[in-house]
């Protein structure tokens, strides 16, 4: 059957017909001849999934809905659920200022407020979609080893997607509201990232602050909190019934999300397209730099080395993109704070936490700086030989990574030597190793594609994270003995050099 | 009486360059100081490779690039040193104001500080960009954005420009400017060397005009020569001998080899 052109099914086709083809080439890096390697891999991954579901949720495959049950599935739902409207606002902000096909549809005769209710309508598909690959295996174990109750749980997924969708929708609409176009998109995706974090932070910082660990459970499974939370019979706990296979709470939670999706589409749709004008109006706005006082004696290694860091920090989206890695740095620098004159056990869990987001932040600064060069035509013109231009990268990398990292480590050094030294030293390592993978794979990209850096090379990805976990592995064993660090040191170089060894690093470059 | 050959701002050599099919074939080119020389060609025809092979943004596979009589490939760092490179996408950054864009350029290529900025004044001042100095490039108009470009390819006063395409999607009076900056340039002994599809630019501005397709030369010659070359009149009877306009020459020309090949 085909549908009247412009009608909602027509869209919702159309829709649907690009997302299918955007996944694909996500998956299969744009090289359709991959596409059964990448079904096999992802085959492989859920099988691995399902086996990891087995040993970590099977114990509660026959769990009832008493209270510190309710109490634990509603605790995992929220941080889940946070991370949903995450998602959402990143989507949304996205259709509002992405302009992609927007003029084309903006301009047609059609109507545009279907095809924006179908396109929040997917926005909430889509959310449900990213999470079922990682929810699924646990369900389906769940299923499996407890009964179909269990099923009501993929109808909780569906409609924590559809809230998340309607509450983003709404906060970013109120945002464009009350401050406007211009402010809103860097605003809106900062919120985001906030609300992403913000949950699993803050049930860290109130075990840090309240237990001395940076368990996520350990909070609301305490017997104060569940003396203070209501009883299971509670309205409140309906989700976690839900997903428990309570089907009158599954009805109703589904019920509620949905009509609350559908008053938001109702209500917004037919204006999405005003405020797509208006966030397109608001792009081409003046902004003046303070100037600088003159042309001041340079190196091009100096010239390139400021570029970067001006860029950086002019660029509050990058920024706060980069350093949303650093907000998971709170927690442990609470515990620091915490433990100050505690023993060694706090600073030990600290290392790790350090190097990983040394690792990490290495790796997107790295990025930045050596493949999202805006002008590289430029730069490889520049009468400046190829090595020394990557140098002063990495030295604009190295300079950032010390300036947030220096502090942290002093005030350790004040209060365990030792750890502040080994600290140091995974710092240094985690955050050259990261910034070495990025040089070995690098390649032309804009600033602005920065989110989709994890797209453009899937094995760059795996092997900085792994990197950096190896690096934090080292550094945790090394503070308690260097000797014993020789085989987490080990690994972690074999990660760099299979890096090194897989990289395109024969390919040709620039003369 | 002793010749005086004119020195020689560009001489390539059998130059090659093959990516799945010759992109650039053999091409043999000289290009003398002061002058203002027209890439011309069809679509894919090998002109952009040969300026990116020339701007050292390319390694070619054979043959030979001198720039102002240093091995370009031997030592690709003296030979950029006298070159800017100006391509249709302006090259700018968005977060940068003109003057740091400038400043970033001047430090590339070590020009002295006191002479660079009176120097990105001088510029900025010329290309009306001077209101413009300290607002950041990401509101600016693609006119604008290719005139900061322009403004940074001079900067270090380079004695041979190297332009593609880059008068696309210019406004009248965005393009004059950049055509007068280019003739004053020409005038004061820079060398400049552009590939354009406006043909008209080609032949009001150029001196000489070269055509190539395949990968190759295929003609050469200020546009006189190309008529003759050309024979537009007697060929296809488009033109008319001595006032056949130079798109009439120029399909004519490129229509041989197509014919041939």
């Amino acid at each position: 059957m085909i549908a009247r052109p412009g009608s909602a099914v027509w869209f919702a086709a159309h829709e649907w017909r690009l997302a299918r083809r955007d996944w694909l080439a996500m998956i299969t890096a744009g090289r359709p001849e991959r596409l059964r390697r990448a079904v096999f891999a992802i085959a492989i991954f859920v099988i691995f999934l399902h086996v990891v579901a087995y040993w970590t949720v099977g114990r509660y495959a026959a769990a009832g809905p008493d209270q510190p049950t309710l109490a634990a599935v509603t605790a995992t739902m929220l941080l889940s659920w946070f991370l949903m409207i995450s998602q959402a606002m990143e989507s949304t902000t996205r259709a509002f200022y992405s302009r992609s096909d927007l003029d084309l549809i903006l301009a047609s005769p059609a109507a545009v407020a279907r095809l924006f209710a179908v396109r929040i309508a997917t926005v909430a598909l889509s959310v449900a979609m990213m999470a079922l690959p990682l929810g699924a295996p646990f369900i389906d174990m769940l299923i499996v080893l407890g009964g179909w109750r269990w099923a009501g749980a993929y109808g909780v997924v569906a409609a924590m997607a559809a809230a998340a969708t309607a509450l983003a929708v709404g906060l970013t609409v109120a945002l464009f509201r009350v401050i406007g176009a211009k402010r809103t998109r860097f605003v809106a995706q900062v919120v985001a990232a906030v609300i992403g974090a913000a949950f699993v932070i803050g049930l860290q910082v109130a075990a840090i602050l309240s237990y001395g660990t940076v368990s996520r459970l350990s909070v609301v499974q305490s017997r104060s909190a569940l003396a203070l939370a209501p009883d299971a019979a509670s309205i409140v706990w309906w989700p976690a019934r839900a997903a428990l296979g309570d089907a009158t709470a599954l009805v109703g939670v589904l019920g509620l999300s949905l009509v609350l999706l559908g008053a938001v589409i109702a209500m917004v749709a037919s204006r999405f397209g005003e405020y797509a004008v208006t966030a397109a109006s608001a792009g081409a706005s003046k902004v003046q730099a303070r100037p600088t006082g003159g042309f001041r004696p340079t190196s091009p290694r100096r010239a390139l080395r400021r570029k970067e860091w001006a860029l950086l920090r002019r660029d509050p989206w990058l920024v706060s993109q980069t350093a949303m890695q650093m907000l998971y740095l709170i927690p442990p620098a609470l515990l620091l704070w915490r433990s100050f004159t505690a023993s060694d056990g706090a600073y030990q869990l600290l290392v790790p936490v350090l190097v990983m987001a040394a690792g990490q932040l290495a790796g997107g600064l790295a990025w930045l700086a050596i493949s999202g060069e805006d002008a590289p035509d430029l730069v490889a013109a520049a009468p400046v030989p190829p090595r020394y231009i990557v140098q002063a990268k990495i030295e604009a990398v190295v300079g950032v990574i010390a300036v947030v990292f220096a502090p942290l480590v002093a005030v350790l050094a004040v209060a365990s030597p030792w750890h502040a030294l080994v600290s140091f030293a995974g710092i240094a390592l985690a955050a050259a190793a990261a910034t070495a993978i990025q040089l070995w794979f690098r390649s032309q990209a804009k600033r602005s594609q920065f989110r989709r850096r994890q797209v453009s090379s899937r094995l760059a990805t795996f092997a900085e994270a792994f990197s950096s976990i190896g690096w934090a592995a080292t550094a945790t064993v090394a503070a308690a003995s260097v000797v014993l660090a020789v085989a987490p040191a080990s690994l972690a170089l074999l990660v760099v050099a299979g890096a090194w060894f897989m990289s395109p690093r024969s390919a040709p470059r620039a003369a | 009486m002793q010749h005086f050959a004119p020195p020689l701002a560009l001489e390539i050599h059998a130059l090659t360059k093959r990516f799945d099919r010759p992109a650039v074939d053999g091409l043999n080119l000289t290009v003398r100081c002061g002058e203002f020389y027209a890439l011309l060609g069809p679509n894919g025809a090998g002109k952009t490779t040969t300026l990116r092979m020339i701007a050292g943004l390319l390694r070619p596979d054979a043959g030979s690039i001198r720039v102002a009589g240093v091995d370009a490939l031997a030592d690709p760092v003296a030979a950029k040193q006298v070159m800017a490179w100006i391509s249709d996408e302006p090259m700018i950054y968005d977060k940068l104001t003109p003057l740091e864009y400038l400043e970033f350029i001047a430090g590339l290529w070590r020009v002295e500080p006191a002479q660079a900025r009176s120097r990105a004044q001088e510029l900025l001042d010329w290309l009306d960009l001077l209101p413009h100095a300290h607002e950041r490039c990401e509101g600016f108009s693609k006119g604008m954005r290719q005139k900061v470009a322009l403004a940074g390819a001079l900067v270090h006063d380079p004695r041979l420009i190297i332009l593609d395409e880059p008068l696309t999607g210019l406004d009248a009076g965005s393009a004059r400017q950049v055509k007068s900056v280019l003739r004053e340039r020409v005038g004061a002994g820079g060398t400049v060397i552009m590939t354009t599809h406006i043909l008209e630019v080609a032949e009001r501005m150029a001196d000489r005009i070269g055509v190539i397709a395949h990968g190759r030369l295929i003609a050469e010659g200020t546009l006189d020569e190309l008529r003759r070359k050309a024979g537009t009149d007697a060929a296809g009877g488009v033109g008319t001998g001595n006032d056949a306009s130079l798109e009439d020459t120029f399909l004519a020309l490129v229509a041989a080899p197509a014919e041939a090949a």
